[in-house]
């Protein structure tokens, strides 16, 4: 088990130097040189000048990743053309928003999906069912953008139940906090839900063709026990899978709902860098997603021992 | 190929093996059925859908009409022309960046899946690419390199590689080490020649649905990008420039938005049927009813 984990955590860290090594690269091997870029399209000479000398861009570029790396590490991504502050901080003052979205999203999208998934599996071609291989159709097709502006039209304009939009911290109260994260969570979480129930659906069905299942039921366990104690529990671990993998799926997606909810979160921070193309923002938030992905997709590897008592590394 | 993809073959053209693809798969004709349609509708567009360019002030912001059938937007432009002309767009792109990240993929899958010193190094940037989540790498790229259409193309397709890379190389390890392809090998056979006679047939069927879902994703990011003003320039009549044009106008002008948001998510619903449909056709093993 040791050695799997130290095996495990050692790709990690080569997968993060790649993603390292990538974003590094874009900046430098996009047209025009990097001081000119960081400077912003209105700089001069003099300024670009010193740019390359502040940053060190006179030396040879693997020295320069050297460098750039190491200060990476320590958390220092540079500071914003635009405002000035280094991307570290905007990023910390961006997270609190970006985190409760994500968390209420994943366990809204995890807790539906998963539980309409067994059932769905249960009675195999049944009206649930279809139903819920329709609303996946859907998930998968409809851009969260669309939902997301549906969702304000009928909730928040038409029936006036939930605000438009906005962002209010859960130190003002859970329900302010709450209400205004729904439509975002139904938003975003419609293209996860759909993944994670598809997948629950059919492994579940696989698991309840399995022998274990019919003991089960010949000694009068209950249908719930039947399907949450001996079928989840058995065809956990693709579904743990998905639940790490589909977090790609959600950071790409937060990009999009904080835009359409105005949620000043990391996503919002993106957007607004791309329209002052303040690089060291973008790229820092590259390699924060990247990380945030690499670590979850870790943890979800180490939990399928938790999972399942027979995996053994 | 398989024998299903073989049969599918011989008893497509004929009117009775229509309507027997009908009763067995009615995603794959339902899905093709709407993408021709907007197909034909997107190349006809200057025939009958009026220019989407045109600013009628004094008419802004106007319902759906028999005049203009689906309102009109903030600078009076016509929504439906827009939405026919944002067709081309989208489908352009959803098919260049499919044909692209196939081509791509097979061509770098093959080669790691023959050479092993180049897999260990191209898997690892594999790896790396997709952990930046694709629409990010999509608009760091756009952001630095600036430049219209082909740029956008290529922002697309590059995070979209990996998982088409994955898949044929898998197949590739898979089909290499059949008999049949140790036979050439030990008969003296070129590797390219092994793996154009012997391993490429094996991977048209998984690929041909892989495209349809890189079709489907491409569509999406593409509108994503322009929606979040990383993508084609807002000149151009795009559904996801529409829809961020109109963003402010959701109470007063519900249609500006949704007409083309339903458009987009008819047209990707009908490329994820067909890809649903050619899966079960050309994969019985794969079928979501086991």
């Amino acid at each position: 088990m040791g050695a799997y984990i130290a095996r495990r955590l050692g790709s990690t860290l080569v997968v993060m130097a790649i993603v390292g090594l990538i974003v590094f690269l874009l900046l430098h091997l996009a047209p025009g040189s990097p001081a000119a870029i960081i400077a912003g399209d209105n700089a001069t000479p003099a300024q670009i000048d010193q740019i390359n000398h502040q940053l060190g861009l006179d030396k040879p570029l693997p020295v320069q990743f050297v460098i750039w790396a190491w200060a990476v590490l320590r958390g220092q991504f540079g500071t914003s053309i635009f405002s000035g502050v280094p991307v570290m901080d905007l990023v910390m003052q961006r997270l609190p928003a970006t985190v409760s979205l994500t968390m209420v999203t994943v366990v809204f999208a995890a807790t539906v999906a998963v539980t309409a998934g067994v059932f769905a599996a249960w009675r195999a071609g049944g009206i649930l069912d279809r139903a819920l291989m329709g609303v996946a159709a859907l998930g998968f097709s409809v851009p969260v953008f669309v939902v997301g502006y549906f969702l304000i039209y009928l909730f928040a304009i038409t029936l006036r139940w939930l605000p438009v939009q906005g962002y209010v911290p859960l130190s003002q109260g859970f329900w302010p906090w709450f209400s205004h994260l729904l439509l975002p969570a139904l938003a975003l979480g419609l293209a996860y839900l759909a993944l994670i129930a598809r997948i629950t659906r059919a492994s579940v069905l696989e698991v309840l063709a399995e022998d274990y299942i019919r003991t089960a039921r010949a000694k009068g366990a209950s249908s719930l026990s039947q399907l949450f104690h001996h079928a989840l529990r058995n065809a956990g671990v693709p579904i743990a899978t998905v639940i790490g993998i589909g977090i790609a799926l959600l950071i790409s997606g937060v990009v999009l709902t904080e835009t359409v909810f105005n949620i000043p979160g990391i996503g919002r921070l993106t957007v607004d860098a791309i329209t002052n193309r303040d690089y060291p923002i973008i790229q820092g938030v590259m390699v924060v997603f990247a990380g945030v992905y690499v670590v979850i997709n870790l943890l979800v590897d180490l939990s399928y021992t938790l999972i399942d008592p027979r995996i053994r590394h | 190929m398989s024998d299903a993809a073989l049969t599918a073959i011989a008893i497509a053209p004929r009117p009775r093996g229509l309507r027997r693809l009908w009763r067995r798969h009615p995603t794959l004709m339902i899905g093709g059925a709407v993408i021709a349609a907007m197909v034909v509708l997107a190349i006809a567009a200057p025939l009958f859908a009026g220019n989407p360019l045109t600013m009628d002030p004094m008419h802004r912001l106007r319902p759906p009409s028999a005049q203009h059938w689906f309102g009109t937007d903030t600078l009076g432009r016509d929504v439906f022309a827009r939405t026919v002309f944002g067709a081309r767009i989208s489908l352009f792109i959803g098919l260049t960046v499919a044909f692209g990240a196939i081509a791509g993929g097979l061509v770098v899958g093959l080669l790691c899946g023959f050479y092993r010193r180049f897999d260990a190094v191209v898997m690892r940037v594999m790896d790396g690419l997709m952990a930046i989540p694709s629409i990010l790498l999509a608009i760091a790229l756009v952001s630095l390199w600036q430049g219209g259409v082909p740029v956008v193309i290529l922002a697309i397709l590059i995070p979209e590689l990996p998982r088409d890379v994955r898949l044929v190389r898998s197949i590739v390890l898979g089909v290499r080490e059949r008999p049949y392809v140790e036979a050439a090998i030990a008969g003296g056979a070129r590797t390219g020649k092994v793996l154009r006679r012997h391993i490429l047939p094996s991977t048209i069927a998984p690929l041909t649905v892989q495209g349809t879902y890189v079709c489907a994703s491409a569509i999406l990011v593409e509108a994503g990008l322009s929606f979040l003003g990383a993508g084609i320039p807002p000149s151009i009549p795009t559904w996801g420039n529409m829809i961020a044009g109109s963003e402010l106008y959701l109470a007063l002008a519900p249609w500006t938005i949704f007409c083309p948001g339903i458009a987009l998510a008819v047209l990707v619903l009908s490329v994820n049927l067909l890809g649903d449909g050619l899966r079960d056709l050309l994969d019985p093993r794969l079928s979501r009813h086991p």
